[in-house]
């Protein structure tokens, strides 16, 4: 890696004004900032949004003050309608799909810690970058702008399945507008990933600081870099299908309506389309989207055990390599969606296996974290407690899907509670812990000061306690065969299990008030919080060589050499139990084996 | 805190299991002939990931126990075999399992949807609408009346389309809101969507297929025991999808018949 005429591509002069410094910045740290920022605000949201739902589940003539001010026909006398439930459920879906699992653990931390990480100034193309920001921030505004137009949110589910998302008014309230804007704020949200996503390789492959092999790059930069290989074939796909989407809607085209379809008593001017091909454009960005979502937690949360572990991972080459499989095998599985959708049932054969085979780099990833425990020095504090939640939340929710990845059990459980208690476990949970872990462990570089360790306990015990109270429940509710989606329980069968549906409803509601607790900490330690040091958890990756705060060029306008891996720990260096991976010293095997 | 969290997680553990293990929740009266195959494919699968579940919180909880708070100077270790025995582990024990799993659960899976109804399985037309089901029967003439989009009139009850003016083959179709069939015979339910997509559902049938609109699906089953049983929908289809069900009526034969007459002669 030539010094100098690759790094000089890219430099830019301080930023000036408030304008540059702080909205349209080009600084990859502004921007990863503002990404945490707008999931911070859309996670909020969406939580609202679910424990709307949860208490309307249970308690169906339940008032909720301040409901009918907000919406006076989804909610009136603040009671929330059948149909204003689908519409929460479809916001919350796609506000913690997309912008809460995509941007906080991959746009947010990426953005921020993965120039720094590999000795970069800044990303390759810095307005690139603050055009994928702030295109991101436009899908969203334009997606929030659907609870404010008399319509309402569409109600066909964060999946949009056509033809009901393709037919406009005639599909019931938030059908007209609020579909159509929830395609465009989609297909907007496509054009910022896949600009982010260019920028990660780029930046990944162009930027690199002299002596910052492939191999020696942190496992969070090899998971957000193989993140963002997913991402720009994912939403790739996406995007063309959201237009397609908006035609079928607006220009009268048929993509996916077929002919002699009569809805609301009006027989639909279309014909010629299929359904099916909304669903696999829609899962074949769907699925790779749930590896968009875990594998930069994954990444986040190997970085962050090492550290507290003070001993490298078994093999850092085999966690790269799982999660190059998973990446790789995640665009062949996205079938297991649509095992019953009336697709071939020769091809759920197909998609099953891979399905069942991508069971194997994730139970090695899982191994590899449980064995490098063994015999480690581990330390606890907020950032490892989320960390090790992680992998005991990855298990629970991985597991379930051994049942799901067969198309003869899901004949059975597919739409079931057990569905959404598996996805929300693995791909919700477990990412946010990661995100949890994340932000416990850079806080303190990306603000100069300490987090709140008391309170960032308090808030894991809740957390962790609380999702399991929420998520368990949801099996063993699909396995006596308790449908998803459904506003209410008509069923006579479900009256004796109405308790546990309550119980899950108290657990969510107080795990939600933890999550105050998360936000009072960032604020109150933002401003209040200890002073950091530069490295205040003895850290050995090149984010922690640099001041607390980083300047505006990272590293001063100096060019890092990198001479070790990224986990020189368990070794005698000079400055305790680790080598910095800038610093020429040979790393001492310390006693013991 | 290390101590207190592996306590925690062995006792997620346990609670988690506890409802699995005592039969708190269980699968409804299996009513199909196929859906043992489902069941044991469930029952083994559960043991699997309950047994790799409960192991691994177990590990996790007994590393956390072990290695916090170690005191000052202690020698790091490596785990015995490194990452050579996490890789074989993963590849020989899970690898294995869950593929032998997908190949076991093939046969369930087979018998839906690969093997051929029956010649004497008896065709039942099934619509799903938002928000009701609607069922058909050919009547004596064993021949459906063709399916007119335009025809269709909900306020004359002519759910289907069908035009008994012009073609011989409706006058006889019986229609029905309850799915009646008799016990033990095979049915084949020829499904079609008239406005979005729809799911049939009936638990104790273990069967699940969508209604998908512009493609006609089959399915085929045979219910082995006389009952009520509910159909649910299971695939978002507007704002009346949670109360979207019917019933599905499982007679003997001799009640099919007179229920078959009786439709017959209305």
């Amino acid at each position: 890696m030539q010094e100098g005429s690759v790094q000089e591509a890219h430099v830019h002069a301080p930023p000036e004004g408030f304008v540059r410094k702080y909205i349209f910045s080009l600084d990859h740290k502004v921007i990863g900032k503002q990404y945490f920022a707008l999931a911070l605000v859309a996670v909020f949201t969406g939580m609202i949004l679910s424990w709307l739902m949860r208490i309307h589940m249970v308690w169906p003539n339940a008032k909720i003050p301040l409901l009918e001010m907000f919406s006076k026909n989804g909610a009136p006398g603040g009671v929330v309608t059948p149909e204003y439930y689908l519409s929460l459920l479809t916001m919350h879906g796609t506000l913690m799909v997309f912008f809460v699992l995509t941007n906080a653990p991959f746009a947010a931390f990426g953005n921020y810690f993965l120039p720094i990480q590999i000795g970069a100034e800044d990303m390759a193309f810095p307005r690139f970058n603050m055009m994928s920001f702030w295109t991101t921030f436009a899908a969203w505004v334009v997606l929030m702008l659907t609870f404010f137009i008399p319509d309402g949110p569409p109600i066909a589910g964060w999946t949009e399945y056509a033809p009901l998302s393709a037919v406009g008014r005639d599909a019931g309230p938030g059908m007209q507008w609020g579909a159509s804007l929830w395609g465009i704020s989609i297909a907007i949200f496509c054009i910022a990933s896949l600009l982010g996503a260019l920028n990660f390789i780029a930046t990944t492959l162009d930027l690199r600081a002299r002596g910052m092999t492939l191999m020696r790059m942190p496992l969070c930069t090899w998971a957000w870099f193989i993140t963002s290989c997913i991402a720009l074939l994912a939403f790739a796909v996406l995007f063309p299908a959201c237009i397609l989407l908006i035609l079928d809607r607006h220009a009268g085209t048929s993509f996916f309506i077929p002919s002699g379809l009569v809805i609301s008593d009006r027989l639909q001017p279309h014909s010629g389309g299929s359904p099916l091909l909304w669903q696999h454009l829609f899962w074949f960005f769907g699925h790779p989207e749930v590896y968009i979502a875990i594998l930069p937690s994954m990444g986040i949360v190997s970085h962050i055990l090492i550290n507290s572990m003070r001993k490298p991972l078994l093999s850092a080459k085999v966690v790269i390599y799982s999660m190059m499989s998973i990446g790789f095998l995640s665009y062949m599985v996205w079938g297991h969606h649509m095992f019953v959708s009336g697709m071939n049932p020769m091809s759920s054969l197909a998609f099953s296996f891979p399905t069942l085979t991508i069971t194997i780099p994730a139970t090695v990833l899982t191994l590899i974290w449980l064995g490098s425990l063994y015999g480690s020095n581990l330390q606890i504090n907020s950032a490892s407690l989320f960390a090790l939640g992680f992998i005991s939340m990855f298990v629970a929710g991985g597991v379930s899907g051994f049942f799901l990845a067969q198309p003869s059990i899901d004949i059975y459980l597919h739409a079931t509670y057990f569905v959404v208690g598996h996805f929300h476990l693995v791909m919700g949970v477990a990412s946010l812990f990661g995100v949890f872990a994340g932000t416990y462990f850079w806080f303190p570089k990306m603000t100069g000061r300490m987090m709140s360790e008391s309170l960032g306990k308090l808030h894991f015990w809740i957390t962790f306690v609380g999702a399991y109270g929420i998520f368990m429940p949801f099996h063993y509710l699909g396995l006596i065969g308790n449908v998803r989606r459904y506003q209410s329980f008509v069923d006579d069968f479900m009256t004796p299990y109405i308790g546990w549906h309550k119980f899950v409803t108290i657990a969510a509601l107080i795990t939600g008030v933890g999550q105050f607790i998360f936000l009072f900490n960032l604020i109150y330690s933002r401003f209040k919080g200890k002073v950091a040091p530069e490295n205040p958890w003895s850290a050995t990756s090149l984010e922690w060589t640099v001041p607390s705060p980083p300047p505006w060029n990272n590293f001063g306008g100096r060019h890092p050499i990198v001479y070790h891996d990224p986990y020189q720990y368990g070794v005698k260096g000079s400055k305790g139990d680790f080598v910095m991976q800038n610093s020429p010293e040979q790393a001492v095997p310390a006693s013991g084996d | 805190m290390g101590k207190l969290l592996a306590i925690v997680l062995v006792a997620i553990a346990v609670l988690s299991a506890y409802p699995i293990v005592t039969h708190m929740f269980v699968l409804p009266e299996d009513i199909s002939t196929h859906g043992y195959a489902i069941d044991s494919q469930i029952h083994d699968t559960m043991l699997e990931a309950g047994l790799s579940f409960v192991g691994a919180q177990i590990v996790l909880a007994a590393f956390v126990w072990s290695f916090t708070n170690r005191k000052e100077g202690s020698p790091l270790r490596s785990f015995p075999g490194g990452a050579k025995v996490a890789v074989m582990a993963a590849f020989v024990l899970v690898g294995t399992e869950v593929l032998a799993l997908g190949v076991m659960g093939q046969k369930a899976w087979a018998e839906v949807y690969f093997t051929a109804p029956k010649p004497n399985a008896i065709q039942i037309q099934a619509q799903a609408e938002q928000f009701a089901y609607y069922f058909r029967y050919a009547g004596p003439d064993t021949k459906f009346g063709a399916i007119h989009p335009d025809k269709i009139d909900e306020g004359n009850q002519n759910y289907f389309g069908l035009d008994p003016a012009n073609e011989v083959e409706a006058r006889d179709d019986i229609v029905s809101g309850e799915l009646v069939v008799p016990v033990n015979r095979e049915v084949q339910l020829l499904m079609h969507a008239k406005d979005v997509g729809h799911s049939f559902y009936i638990r104790e049938l273990r069967i699940q297929q969508d209604f998908v609109p512009g493609l006609d699906l089959s399915l085929h089953f045979t219910a082995t025991k006389i009952g009520k049983y509910e159909i649910v929908c299971t695939q978002l289809c507007g704002l009346g999808h949670y109360n979207m069900k019917a019933y599905m009526n499982v007679m003997s034969e001799e009640d099919y018949e007179k229920w078959l007459t009786e439709q017959a002669g209305q």
